[in-house]
């Protein structure tokens, strides 16, 4: 497998407040701290963490939604961190992105067949029979129906409108996606489809996914690899059975426990390996000393206190990030 | 393969009925938005037929018919030179829808424009907002003073006085809008597709900003027309003898008690146009405005 993609030490920070002549120093929200991931063609990374540990922001990131404050991004080998507007647009074609919101990605005021035109218009199609004919097949490809396309995004269910999204995203055959919670506002059963098109098309693409959620479970299903998020920083990244059956880092450890059991005779471990971790994620403002995760570690050892564990262990293996997990 | 969605059950697949038809339903079965439209409606039609329905001349004197009360021969009665009234305030009629028309025309236009500007390139948005505060700080009507005081008294000063007193409330709704809109996934797909930043604004943004905009430009008709009233009748707008509602009534105030049909007249006009305008933009916003609607 090649290398699809590659984050060297990216950092996203926010620089919050006013910046007018009187503020004083504006605080610094650090949403994405020297993270570095790499992504193999065809397969599908699994990113997840708690709500505001910075996920969406790296999927952001990689797609270049938002500029990045340090750090580099290698796509298909090239670094596209500092590409101008104009050099970006040949890579855009590649990376697209689906959101989690089915009711605020899709402009109210656009018809479906306008939504999903639109990337092939930017990129130089002409809006004629065969843009049409091509947005028509994608819609019918998703699912939908070439008929559908001068309704407007109202009428749709929250499903539909994923599909829309999608369709959208695909348009341009692009080699990358990034799912940013993709499904997590759907329904369970509209979720087990969208999930199920989304590894269709996968297969009939070759794309590369990364797939954003907080959901474990959904991303066992789909994910070839699993990257764990807390506070800014990736803490654990594996293969995906390597890691849903031997998680090593206490944060992973407790997000595994935390799913709930499903049989009636599982209910009983399921309580007893969820004690550990509790209260909420600390603000990424002020985030804790040395290990982020010390303050809600159950294992936690002075070191963790004072000293920042790296991620260690072999770059596309098992990486972990903790001083109690030998590398 | 996944279940694929019903599409025809549901029927997504016949004929559809498109947005702007349902605003307009919903429109027309709004009790109030269609009185204010009646009424609006009134005051632009005898401004528009003015040369038909009122031929004498507004500006004629007949000193011998001074201060006669309204009859058959003189609808609205005659004022202080024995002008006719009903002329007078059928062509103020005039000047008041074509003040308010041009005055709505500037800020549709500057108050976009500035307000899209703000909103969308923020480094901008700092300098432009200040002006714009420093702009809001004065009264409208002190404002349209100095600014007429510096242009002149002709009704094309006026709008243009009246033009600058508002584009800035117009420009900061219309930045608030866009500042909500540039946040949303549909944008950000846009931008992910490689859309540049007037493609963006074009299609993305501004349809999404109208309804708020006209909303208030339903109102600043209103305070348009209200406005060159007061200026008039303070004696700062178009000078005299031009039949503006406000200089009727300056002239009127005179012979309130002897007259009062001079200064009656022109102000119910003024009232029924300013009504009718106000019911008009609670109508438009409870149908165009979603974040109002859900209120109801």
């Amino acid at each position: 497998m090649s290398r699809l993609l590659e984050a060297v030490a990216l950092s996203k920070h926010f620089v919050l407040g006013k910046k007018g002549v009187f503020a004083r120093q504006a605080p610094v929200l650090r949403a994405v701290d020297h993270v570095s991931l790499t992504i193999e063609t065809g397969e599908t990374l699994g990113l997840v963490g708690e709500s505001g540990c910075g996920k969406s922001t790296l999927g952001r990131l990689l797609i270049r939604l938002l500029p990045a404050t340090e750090g580099n991004i290698l796509f298909d080998g090239v670094d596209i961190t500092a590409l101008s507007a104009k050099a970006m647009q040949p890579v855009r074609r590649a990376m697209q992105i689906v959101f989690q919101d089915p009711y605020g990605a899709l402009n109210p005021r656009m018809t479906v067949e306008d939504i999903v035109a639109e990337p092939l218009l930017i990129h130089g199609a002409r809006n004629d029979g065969e843009t049409r004919a091509k947005v028509g097949a994608m819609l019918d490809r998703v699912g939908l129906s070439a008929r559908i396309g001068n309704r407007f995004p109202h009428e749709f269910s929250g499903g539909q409108r994923q599909r829309i999204g999608i369709a959208r995203a695909l348009i341009l055959r692009p080699k990358f996606i990034v799912c940013d919670e993709a499904v997590s506002a759907l329904d369970v059963s509209v979720q087990a489809q969208i999930v199920n098109l989304l590894g269709d098309l996968q297969q009939e693409f070759g794309l590369t996914y990364l797939f954003i959620a907080h959901d474990l479970a959904v991303v066992k299903h789909i994910s070839t690899r699993v990257a764990v998020m807390y506070l800014g920083k990736i803490v654990e990244v594996a293969e995906k059975s390597a890691l849903y059956a031997a998680p090593r880092h206490p944060y992973t450890r407790a997000l595994i426990a935390a799913v709930p059991a499903t049989h009636p005779r599982e209910r009983q471990a399921a309580r007893a390996r969820r004690a550990g971790v509790s209260g909420d994620i600390p603000s990424a403002l002020h985030p804790p000393t040395g290990c982020r995760f010390h303050t809600r570690c159950p294992l936690a050892i002075a070191r963790c206190k004072t000293e920042e564990p790296v991620l260690s262990g072999l770059l596309g293996g098992h990486q972990t990030a903790c001083h109690l997990v030998p590398p | 393969m996944a279940a694929e969605p019903d599409l025809a059950a549901e029927g997504l697949l016949g004929p559809r009925e498109h947005p702007a038809r349902i605003a307009l339903r919903r429109l027309l079965h709004h009790r109030l938005f269609m009185l204010g439209a009646v009424l609006f409606g009134i005051i632009l039609v005898l401004g528009i037929l003015a040369p038909v329905i009122a031929p004498v001349d507004p500006d004629r004197l007949v000193m011998r018919d001074r201060f006669l009360p309204p009859s058959f021969a003189h609808w609205f009665g005659t004022d202080n030179f024995g002008r006719s009234l009903w002329s007078r305030v059928v062509w103020g009629a005039q000047l008041s829808m074509f003040i308010g028309g041009a005055v709505v025309a500037i800020n549709a236009i500057a108050g976009t424009l500035i307000g899209a500007v703000a909103g969308y390139f923020r480094p901008l948005d700092n300098i432009l907002m200040r002006i714009n505060d420093a702009m809001m700080a004065f009264p409208p009507v002190l404002l349209a003073i100095g600014v007429t005081a510096v242009l002149g008294p002709s009704v094309n000063d006026v709008i243009i006085a009246l033009g600058i007193v508002y584009t800035p409330r117009t420009a900061r709704i219309v930045r608030a809008s866009v500042i909500v809109l540039r946040e949303m996934e549909y944008v950000q797909a846009a931008v992910a597709a490689g859309a540049g930043h007037w493609r963006i604004l074009r299609r993305h943004i501004l349809p999404n900003a109208m309804a708020p905009l006209i909303v208030q430009l339903s109102f600043l008709f209103a305070y348009a027309v209200l406005t060159e009233a007061t200026l008039s009748f303070l004696g700062l707008g178009a000078v005299p003898p031009t039949p503006t509602w406000g200089n009727i009534m300056a002239e009127g105030r005179q012979y309130m008690t002897d007259a009062p049909w001079i200064i009656a007249i022109p102000g119910v006009a003024l009232m029924i146009t300013v009504l009718g305008l106000n019911l008009l933009g609670d109508g438009l916003r409870d149908v165009l405005d979603p974040r109002l609607r859900i209120q109801q």
